[in-house]
């Protein structure tokens, strides 16, 4: 028995080979480029009628358009949207000085997080399971002067496919697995629903689903990988935001989109999930993204679960809801209902 | 404008964004910020159902700056044109047009007319009030006798009665200044839009407009589109690549449904159903179709009714008897479907089929829908699923209200379940005119069937029941030719569809177009316009060859009506002289060594009629079509910046405030369309104008539209889980001032009440909603997707039952992106506390049912002197 | 499972033996997971169609296996929509193969509250029959001067506009000649 180097972190150069895989396919992945979404959410539905994903609750959230709320066992893509006071480059939103009065977008965040830190799993029911958000209490609106700019990013989540993915590693039964195209997956014939994985996942992506109590998450559509197709949630998107191909090829594209973005005044952009040498090794599927890292509900800095939530929330607002969800339920004593 | 695309339309607007990546421009005017606002580069906030000024605006913007393309308006327009000199523009009559007959409400169009060369002068229209009301207009081209000339024309547009100076002054108050007071659209956002659309213009660039119903569902829809078609005719962006006006329709066929209409003004090909006045024979109706002289492609059209006829009635239809056009029903006046509700209300109509539809939702108002079918002798609904128009005798609202009771509804329902798009063949046509294929995949399951196995089983039975009646009034029924081929017991749709392509009925060849079509009886043809979807006895509409480098049109991809061209009127792609305005922009062009057009798309031209021809005076139809004449189906071959014939409110596009409006027409004393159909009935009422006071009551102004993960009346998206969990609940959005003004609370209920109905939702407060300053006050916006009913997986209130019945006078189409509202927390009342509820809010705006109905506006005894105001 | 599969299966025997000594990738495989392929692969036939919710027209493909729907995902040839559908075009194999479906004709007598069932070639004598006397009850020959009309107010129809144009062809034609000109659709709306 012999260990590869950075078996456990840092760099991997073949991710599949040192998962056992002799002749394999190059590493594949996403690319999500946020700054073309138009959450129009095609990726959830496509995800869920070919992997027969089932519906995951009829709760409006009011967490923008988003109805869904985080990923979890029943949503293995996930559209977040954050409304927030501020501009996009040279976006105009037509909004900024009418002279009606403030913005009244921190009073709705905090109005949706008070209502799911009510949530028996502090919120972590989203994605997994119906929540409803029954009576929620009143904030009052701010008075001021004018509307400040605005800007509306949306931007579709999914399962990191981690180099280094903590869900695998601690897997006591060997239901996931490290696939020939470097991807992981459950093996749903063996997932035996200890949760070890769920507490495990520095994103909150993997979750246990009620009523069947096994693991279950993105596979990157594995079965349609081995057919030679690309996965259900890239081929519908619209306006490809979310591009499927070889890691490698996908790096390079997105560095030069990077470049693009920051040369028409997007300063912000950046990329998530590329960089090999962060706390997973980087990520099979990563992002474009128009703003920090926790503005969409991701860790900053992902190595493990247990994260500095409370400045998160500062830098997020509502749209750390879902990441707050995702984690408090990791946090959580797993529980069938 | 007008227009969710991102939303409604997600897969179009792939395109979009590519063209943004190029380098494009895209802006999005909307009261709303929207997923597509937050895709483009500018949003602009306007007034709901304000467009007209908006648009009005940049019309003046041009005229101000000189931005005009002269060298595509001066040959390609009627710019040129001179007007009767007794035409009188609303800027002198406060917002009336010369020819306004008050008795009538209408207009006589004769001073609309152009000025004619030699004795004579104006031609003017023999009684144009009878050819073209509301009905008829959208059918066929505008006649216009004297199309094919000589008309009296300016080429230096200077002559105070031309068209140009007509237009110049008509929008010369529509000045940014009042853009902002009408539409709440800052003038500097304002400015930016007329800067970025004026500047993709002339040879070498382009606009393209993106509209959808929140435009045409307004009483002034059909001239709101007119100003977009002015602004970009005078932009040169008519007929050209990257250029156009879309209409993005929003259901699979609705294109289709149009062009083989199921509507009661048209028949196959926008050929006019015949009237009580033009129906006493075949040749006083196509006298109502067409001017003896007048030019292009409409003036044959007794060779498309002819052919229709031929296809109808077989060989039934012979010369000797006019081809069976006695047998055809005559229409007088307003049959639309809103007329015909109310009819059921008052027990006129006695069976009623919805064929794929759910009125009870997806209507305008839907309390009078749901008591029209509750007082039917028989329905028949055809559907996938139950909808809430088939269970209205179980769910509906108005049985808790005590207005329909069970056990006194006399309405006998027969349910049909429908066989699904995968499970039946034929064709839809999409927005951009496509007929595309589809084949059937499974067979359906049960009693499943196809409309078209539905009616044509129907057909024979009802001609097997009156075959040997001996009545005269079943002769169309016995004439009528059934036998279409069928497999089985299912009627073979591509047998239709040849049917609908057309035969030489001598030689029994399918035919290759329309230009084949003859108006002897030699030819049948359903719909002329669909000819040569089978040419060469081909199923076109099945192809599927993607398009490649070198077919950027993907023209083996589908067949587009007319003739396969993608886009119409694209001899105005190219330069008078037949070369393309620029390489970028070149699309076809005029080959003089072959000498014929040529192109990446099929030329909408006489492929061999030279650019430099120039039509003999006597000329008519397409003969007289010359050849800078790129608009070969009006009838003077000219886009139309000023429309003297077609249109029931008038010859230019004027800014009216919507029927239910909380402000007063800053332009002119005229406050509404004054054309406008309304029906002042108890069960119809209107939110009172603001010269009729009691503005406090209903101070909001109410819009709709779609979410991406719903579709319409929701019979296709509540039903489904993964639709209905990602908008799981009807709800209301309110921008953050509004919720501070009413007490909203956010993920609270609240109610929204007009004079028609209440109706509860969820509160959704946004920063994407905000208030507009509208002539010194604030004016709050409140908007609802109207998804959502009384059954499926996700149910609600089904917000159209907010709106009552207002329409436009060309179209029909009814007024429900823009009304009136109020907004109160909590959830609303019910049964009887709803209906007292709602007696207590008309009593305290002092509404009768003619509240609100009011047409001519103008103060007695004339005009103003417009000039002044200016 | 029997046990000698159970056994050939173990992890830690397959670690051992192999190159996946962690027992994250090859070792810890199970059949079914080296079995996996997509289900389209054993599609009977594929099918053109096209998408039935909104006007765009994206093409789709319908893959069929033993005369059921599988999977409706995007044409890529189509030069409209290159292979992509919205969350409404996504969902359209629950569309047609959901248990919302009806299959059966229903009957709601007059001043009944519930439905009945009705054998379809009997409903269609009922409404054939019902479409003639309505057709009667509500006939008229000439207007007050006495030009033909030749029309029955008795009958009205809205359509939806996801009918296909042959649907609706017959439907004009068959109604005109009978007289019903209250004939209408989506398209007015």
């Amino acid at each position: 028995m012999r260990l590869a180097a950075n078996s456990l972190s840092g760099p991997v150069e073949d991710v599949a080979g040192q998962a056992g895989h002799r002749e394999h396919p190059p590493r594949m992945g996403f690319f999500t480029d946020t700054s073309v979404c138009i959450g129009c959410k095609a990726c959830e539905v496509a995800c869920k009628e070919w992997n027969e994903v089932p519906e995951d609750g009829l709760n409006l959230l009011g967490m923008s358009m988003d109805n869904t709320g985080s990923l979890g066992a029943s949503s293995w893509r996930h559209v977040a949207f954050i409304e927030q006071p501020r501009r996009l480059a040279r976006h105009d939103a037509g909004i900024a000085g009418l002279p009606v009065g403030p913005s009244g977008t921190e009073a709705t965040a905090g109005i949706v997080e008070s209502a799911l830190r009510r949530a028996p799993r502090g919120g972590g029911e989203l994605g997994t399971s119906p929540y409803e958000p029954g009576h929620v209490p009143a904030v009052p609106l701010a008075d001021g002067p004018e509307r400040t700019d605005f800007r509306w990013l949306m931007m579709s989540d999914v399962c990191k496919h981690c180099t280094h993915a903590a869900c695998l590693d601690v897997c006591p039964t060997g239901a996931l697995v490290r696939t020939e195209f470097g991807t992981v997956v459950v093996q749903q014939d063996i997932c035996n629903g200890c949760g070890y994985c769920v507490s495990a996942c520095p994103f909150g992506v993997i979750d246990r689903r009620p009523g069947d109590g096994r693991a279950h998450k993105c596979t990157l559509c594995y079965d349609r990988l081995r057919g030679g197709l690309e996965p259900a949630c890239a081929k519908a998107c619209p306006t490809s935001s979310i591009q499927y191909g070889e890691l490698d090829a996908l790096h390079e594209r997105a560095r030069g989109r990077l470049e693009a973005l920051r040369a028409s005044g997007v300063a912000e952009a950046r990329l998530y999930g590329e960089d090999a040498t962060d706390g997973v090794g980087g990520c099979g599927a990563f992002f474009l993204l128009l703003d920090e890292p926790a503005v969409y509900g991701l860790p900053s800095t992902p190595v493990v679960a247990s994260r500095d939530l409370p400045a998160m929330w500062k830098a997020a607002g509502v749209a750390a809801l879902g990441l707050l969800a995702a984690a408090l339920s990791a946090f959580m004593e797993p529980r069938e209902r | 404008m007008g227009s969710n695309m991102a939303e409604a339309h997600p897969v179009g607007f792939q395109w979009v964004m590519e063209a943004k990546e190029k380098g494009a421009t895209v802006i999005h005017v909307d009261p709303r910020f929207t997923r597509t606002s937050a895709l483009c580069d500018l949003h602009v906030p306007l007034r709901a159902g304000s467009d007209i000024c908006f648009l009005g605006g940049v019309v003046n913007y041009i005229f101000e700056h000189d931005l005009v393309f002269r060298d595509y308006v001066a040959p390609y327009t009627n710019a040129s044109f001179i007007v009767n000199e007794d035409f009188t523009d609303t800027e002198d009559l406060d917002g009336l047009f010369s020819g306004w007959d008050e008795r009538r409400t209408g207009y006589d169009r004769s001073s609309w007319q152009y000025e004619h060369e030699g004795e004579g002068g104006t031609l003017a229209e023999p009684s144009t009030r009878e050819h073209a009301t509301g009905h008829s207009c959208g059918a066929s081209g505008p006649r216009l006798e004297g199309g094919s000339g000589p008309i009296r024309r300016d080429p230096t547009l200077e002559h105070p009665r031309c068209v140009y100076q007509l237009l110049k002054r008509h929008f010369a108050r529509y000045r940014p200044e009042m853009v902002a007071e009408v539409c709440g659209t800052p003038v500097e956002q304002f400015l930016k839009v007329c800067a970025a659309w004026t500047s993709a213009s002339g040879r070498e660039r382009t606009a393209a407009v993106v509209y959808a119903v929140g435009w045409t569902q307004h009483t002034s829809g059909a001239q709101l589109i007119r100003t977009a078609a002015i602004i970009q005719l005078l932009l040169g962006n008519i007929g050209r690549p990257g250029g156009g006006i879309m209409a993005m329709r929003g259901h699979a066929s609705i294109q289709g449904s149009t062009d083989i209409p199921t509507l009661f003004n048209l028949l196959p090909g926008y050929l006019p159903m015949p009237t009580a006045e033009t129906g006493s024979d075949l040749a006083t109706y196509l006298a109502a179709v067409k001017a003896d002289r007048q030019k292009g492609f409409w003036r044959l059209a007794d060779a498309y009714m002819v052919s229709l006829l031929k296809e109808y009635f077989g060989e039934r239809a012979s010369a000797e008897n006019d081809f069976g056009f006695d047998w055809l029903p005559r229409t007088s006046g307003d049959h639309g479907t809103y007329r015909s509700v109310m009819d059921m209300v008052d027990g006129k109509v006695s069976g009623y089929f919805l064929l794929g539809q759910n009125p009870a939702v997806g209507s305008a108002h839907g309390r009078l829908q749901r008591l029209g079918l509750a007082n039917l002798d028989w329905l028949v609904v055809r559907d996938l699923t139950m909808i809430e128009s088939a269970t209205f005798f179980g769910d509906a609202p108005e049985i808790a209200t005590g207005e329909i009771v069970p056990s006194r509804c006399k309405t006998e329902v027969f349910f049909f379940p429908a066989a699904a798009h995968t499970e039946k063949e034929g064709s839809f046509t999409q927005t951009q005119r496509m007929l595309q294929w589809r084949d059937k995949a499974v067979a359906p399951k049960g009693d499943q069937r196809s409309e078209l196995w539905f009616f044509y089983h129907l057909g024979r039975k009802i001609k097997a029941l009156v075959a040997d009646s001996g009545d005269e009034r079943d002769e169309p029924l016995r004439a009528l030719w059934w036998d279409y081929a069928v497999v089985g017991d299912e009627p073979q749709a591509e047998d239709v569809l040849r049917r609908i392509n057309g035969y030489d009925e001598r030689s029994g060849r399918l035919l290759d177009g329309y230009v084949e079509l003859k108006a002897d009886g030699t030819t049948s043809c359903g719909c002329w316009i669909y000819s040569g979807v089978f040419a060469g006895g081909i199923n076109q509409a099945a192809r599927r060859t993607p398009g490649s480098a070198k077919d950027p049109y993907a023209l083996a991809w589908g067949w587009v009506w007319p003739a396969n061209r993608r886009i119409l009127y694209n001899r105005a792609a190219a330069d008078p002289d037949g070369r393309p305005w620029s390489q970028a922009k070149a699309c076809v062009w005029w080959d003089e060594e072959r000498g014929e057009w040529i192109g990446h798309d099929v030329p909408d031209f006489e492929k061999s009629k030279a650019p430099s021809y120039v039509a003999p005076p006597d000329a008519v139809g397409p003969d007289a079509l010359s050849g800078d004449d790129p608009f070969i189906m009006q009838a003077d071959g000219k886009g139309w910046l000023m429309a003297p014939n077609g249109l029931e409110d008038g010859p230019f596009p004027t800014h009216y405030e919507p029927h239910e409006s909380p402000v007063a027409n800053a332009l002119y004393a005229q406050q509404a369309n004054p054309t406008r159909r309304v029906y002042p009935r108890p069960d119809n009422p209107s939110n009172p104008a603001p010269s009729e006071g009691h503005r406090e009551v209903f101070p909001f102004v109410l819009t709709t539209a779609r979410l991406t993960e719903h579709h319409t009346a929701g019979a296709m998206s509540r039903t489904l889980p993964y639709l209905s969990e990602l908008q799981p609940a009807l709800c209301v959005e309110v921008s953050p001032e509004l919720a501070r003004l009413r007490d909203l609370e956010h993920l609270g209920w609240a109610h929204v009440i007009t004079s028609r109905a209440a109706i509860e939702a969820r509160v959704v407060v946004t920063d994407r909603m905000a208030p507009l300053v509208v002539q010194r006050e604030v004016v709050h916006q409140v908007w609802m997707p109207y998804h959502f009913g009384a059954r499926g997986l996700v149910t609600g209130d089904a917000v159209n039952d907010l709106f009552g019945v207002a329409l436009d006078p060309n179209v029909f189409i009814q007024e429900t992106k823009a009304a009136t509202c109020d907004i109160r927390p909590g959830r609303r009342p019910r049964g009887p506390q709803l209906s007292e509820l709602l007696a207590r809010y008309r009593a305290r705006a002092g509404i009768s049912s003619e509240t609100g109905t009011a047409r001519d506006a103008t103060p007695p005894g004339g005009g103003r002197d417009g000039e002044q105001e200016a | 499972m029997g046990t000698r599969g159970w056994l050939e299966s173990w992890p830690v025997w397959r670690q051992l033996s192999g190159a996946d000594p962690l027992g994250r990738g090859v070792a810890a495989e199970s059949p079914r997971q080296r079995a996996i392929r997509p289900r389209t692969a054993d599609a009977d036939r594929v099918v053109h169609s096209v998408c039935p919710y909104c006007a765009v027209g994206c093409a789709q493909n319908v893959y069929v296996k033993d005369g059921e729907v599988i999977q409706i995902e995007g044409n890529p040839d189509s030069p409209i929509s290159r292979g992509r559908l919205c969350p409404k075009g996504s969902a359209s194999k629950q569309l047609v193969t959901g248990p919302q479906r009806e299959q059966k004709v229903r009957y709601r007598a007059p001043y009944s509250s519930e439905w009945t069932d009705l054998d379809l070639d009997v409903a269609m004598d009922m409404v054939a029959e019902r479409v003639l006397a309505a057709r009667d009850k509500g006939w008229q020959n000439h207007d007050e001067h006495g030009r033909p009309l030749r029309r029955t107010m008795g009958i009205a129809s809205l359509g939806g506009a996801t009918l296909d144009n042959e649907e609706n062809y017959l439907i004009k034609k068959l109604f005109t000649a009978l007289g019903a000109i209250q004939i209408e659709n989506q398209a007015r709306i």
